[in-house]
């Protein structure tokens, strides 16, 4: 069976069907027989949908299983994919969200685990589409797995993972990988969530610290009167936590707390991994100066926010894709000015740069070309 | 623009750009689902026909429904989606298959170039002398503004030419050949252009003239036949679509004088009175890409062309209001209309017409 699959996939990608199928490519014809049918690019169809969390009042949380197209590479646990999917008339949206399942091979299925965004229109938001609607059978576009938030082919043998409400999801793909592979050291798995009621996996969490695998599961709620682990309770946890391999996932105010939990002498300890859910928010940009968008002839007082926040609030509509600096939908021209990463806080000064406006803040006056 | 080429006042132009600005956000805040699926349903047809061409050849007493196809595929390709999907129309859907930045089209222009002479210098300089040149593609001579010169005796023949070997016409357009011979522009401006020309050409010819016919065998000779006869149908048919656009009698050219500091009013003003349409059927609205509706598509190149028929009927009811001309006319009518001006312009100019004289209703001129 995988033979043929395999050759079927080769024919298909070879260089004559690729010649045969100029401009457009054999999966413009294949996917007109086939959604699942690829040569280069990835699909899935949603075969299975579990709600985790379903309190009334609260975002819910869904459990999605996708059956890739056998284009699929497989993924390491702690990887993300970029998820698209047709919202607002016809308009596909993509946006990235977190593997879940342990490490999958070639072809094989995956579960992604997301929560509605309630700050956004249900009509345009991909999580709400996929976490309150999203019904087996619908087939969504695929980036292939990344990211390299992921465990080390040497799995070490103490290990922490720390995080915060939905930034659990990579950190339970990774701990359900060792799960399988039989992990003999210690996990400490410490994760903040709003209240039990809100807890992602709690079943799965509970059997897990039950059956002690070597696995300490710390759950913690802090509008419930959990309190926040400082250095000095994380010591106790785990002793020399600094020179423990430890990952971390969550909202930004949490992964600042971690930081300076991991820092010594000023430098944060290179055994530490983080994971922005969401880039860290703008505010720190400065908010001087005037934008330009020079395709439209608008300008705008520059507000400190991101130059696709801007644009947007300049009544532009720029293409745009995951606003969190993967995607690279949004790459755009800037003729000049400063601006500065979001994610990485590195400023670039020079003109004529192709910048992903939705982690750049300007500084100062700024030209984009939209 | 000087008075005597505009007949409206600077208040006037400035409400008619107004409405025009509102029909284009009336139409982009409906944009859509249909929108979505009329494309989709147009390369589904386009893809159902080019591999049943492709196939019909296999059975040699086929042959001409094998040809009739693949044209049709061909056209399709070109006219309804590719010029339409690369000047952005669907760009809003988010689908790199219908993305202006990604797609590709059936033809040995390679589109970016295309995106760079159409998109960019024929929709912005639309009929500016000297700035568009689309006008004659500095082969023809379209325009009595244009110097005579006993080459023009040529002009029907290389109409013709062009007409036969229009896509090949298109692919050499952006190396401004003419601008070479007359000196300003220096052939190893072209290097670049020229190997993504030949990089294009090489896959199209690769497809069309080897590998389909080699796959038929023994049939060989009929199917690469069949190729080269559905490349030439698209050919003579794109040409003519595209020449009705611009060119029947009556249609305006301005000069670059005219054109500075130009309002976004008067921006709306020269692509209508620089375009002309096509009546005809639903069916001729599909296979001339809607460009049967140049105007529509000259006021709007960015929205898409399934919108324009609707368009029309709006913007027909502002130019009765205006007292603006809306250059319209059966197939037949403006091509003949064309022919007669490519033959006229081969010979020296009479004496310039009178002013106004350009004014004058052309035979299509729509009541």
């Amino acid at each position: 069976m995988s033979i043929t699959l395999d050759l079927g996939q080769r024919v298909l990608r070879s260089r004559a069907v690729a010649a045969l199928t100029s401009p457009h490519g054999v999966d413009r014809y294949l996917e007109l027989v086939n959604p699942m049918w690829a040569a280069t690019e990835v699909r899935a169809r949603l075969t299975a949908v579990h709600r985790e969390v379903d309190v009334p009042g609260a975002p819910p949380v869904t459990t999605l299983t996708f059956q890739p197209t056998n284009t699929w590479r497989g993924h390491r646990s702690g990887q993300y994919v970029q998820i698209g999917v047709e919202l607002d008339g016809g308009r596909r949206t993509t946006r990235v969200f977190s593997i879940s399942s342990p490490d999958s091979r070639p072809g094989e299925q995956f579960t992604v685990t997301l929560r509605a965004n309630p700050d956004t229109p249900a009509e345009r938001s991909v999580s709400r589409f996929l976490a309150e609607r999203a019904r087996p059978g619908l087939v969504v576009h695929l980036s292939q797995a990344e990211g390299a938030f992921t465990l080390p082919d040497r799995v070490p043998e103490r290990i922490v993972f720390i995080t915060g409400g939905s930034g659990i999801t990579p950190a339970m793909a990774m701990l359900r990988s060792l799960l399988l592979r039989t992990h003999r050291g210690r996990v400490t798995f410490l994760h903040y969530a709003q209240s039990p009621d809100h807890q992602i996996y709690r079943e799965e969490l509970a059997d897990i610290a039950r059956a002690g695998y070597g696995i300490d599961v710390h759950l913690v709620y802090p509008r419930r009167g959990g309190r926040y682990f400082s250095p000095m309770d994380l010591e106790r946890l785990v002793p020399g936590y600094r020179d423990v391999d430890t990952w971390a996932c969550g909202p930004a105010g949490l992964l600042e707390k971690v930081r300076e939990a991991y820092s010594a002498d000023g430098e944060v300890s290179e055994k530490l991994r983080v994971e922005y859910f969401r880039p860290p928010a703008a505010s720190t940009g400065s908010a001087e100066g005037e934008v330009a968008f020079t395709r439209t002839g608008a300008t705008a007082a520059n507000t400190g926010a991101t130059l696709l926040e801007q644009a947007e609030a300049a009544g532009l509509r720029p293409e745009s894709g995951c606003r969190m600096g993967i995607c690279f939908s949004c790459t755009t021209r800037k003729s000049e000015g400063t601006v500065r990463n979001v994610l990485t806080g590195e400023t670039s000064s020079l003109p004529d740069e192709d910048i992903r406006i939705c982690v750049s803040t300007p500084e100062g006056d700024c030209a984009v070309e939209l | 623009m000087p008075t005597e080429k505009i007949s409206l006042t600077p208040e006037q132009l400035e409400a008619f750009g107004a409405e025009m600005d509102a029909i284009r956000q009336r139409i982009i805040a409906d944009l859509g689902e249909d929108d979505a699926a009329y494309i989709r349903s147009v390369v589904k047809a386009q893809r159902g026909f080019e591999i049943a061409g492709r196939a019909l050849f296999y059975l040699p007493p086929a042959w001409p429904l094998a040809v009739a196809a693949l044209s049709v595929s061909k056209i399709l390709d070109n006219m309804e989606i590719g010029h339409n999907v690369m000047h952005g129309q669907y760009d809003w859907m988010g689908d790199p298959a219908l993305s202006s930045r990604m797609f590709e089209w059936d033809n040995v222009c390679p589109s970016d170039q295309w995106k760079y002479s159409h998109n960019y210098i024929h929709h912005t300089f639309t009929n500016i002398l000297g700035k568009d040149r689309d006008i004659g593609y500095g082969v023809l001579r379209m325009d009595e503004e244009q110097p005579w010169h006993p080459y023009y005796l040529g002009n029907p023949l290389y109409a013709f030419l062009l007409m036969v070997f229009f896509e090949w016409g298109v692919a050499m357009h952006d190396l401004e050949v003419e601008n070479i011979v007359a000196g300003r522009r220096k052939l190893s401006d072209n290097a670049a252009l020229h190997a993504g020309i030949m990089r294009k050409v090489k896959r199209q010819a690769v497809k069309d003239y080897l590998l389909f016919p080699a796959l038929t065998g023994p049939l060989f000779p009929l199917t690469l036949a069949g190729n080269a006869t559905a490349n030439l149908v698209r050919n003579i048919w794109a040409f003519n679509i595209i020449f009705c656009g611009h060119f029947p009698a009556g249609v305006a050219t301005f000069t670059k004088e005219e054109c500075e500091d130009e309002s976004r009013g008067q921006w709306y003003y020269r692509q209508l009175l620089g375009s002309a349409n096509i009546t005809g059927s639903k069916l001729m609205h599909l296979m001339s890409g809607n460009l049967s509706h140049q105007i529509e598509h000259h006021l709007f190149p960015d929205l898409p062309a399934r919108r324009y028929p609707e368009i029309a009927e709006q913007v027909r009811e502002i130019c009765e209001r205006y007292g603006l001309r809306y250059n319209t006319g059966p197939l037949h009518s403006q091509l003949f209309s064309v022919a007669k001006k490519i033959v006229r312009l081969s010979l020296p100019g009479r004496k310039k017409r009178p002013e106004g004289a350009d004014h004058a209703a052309p035979a299509g001129l729509a009541a």
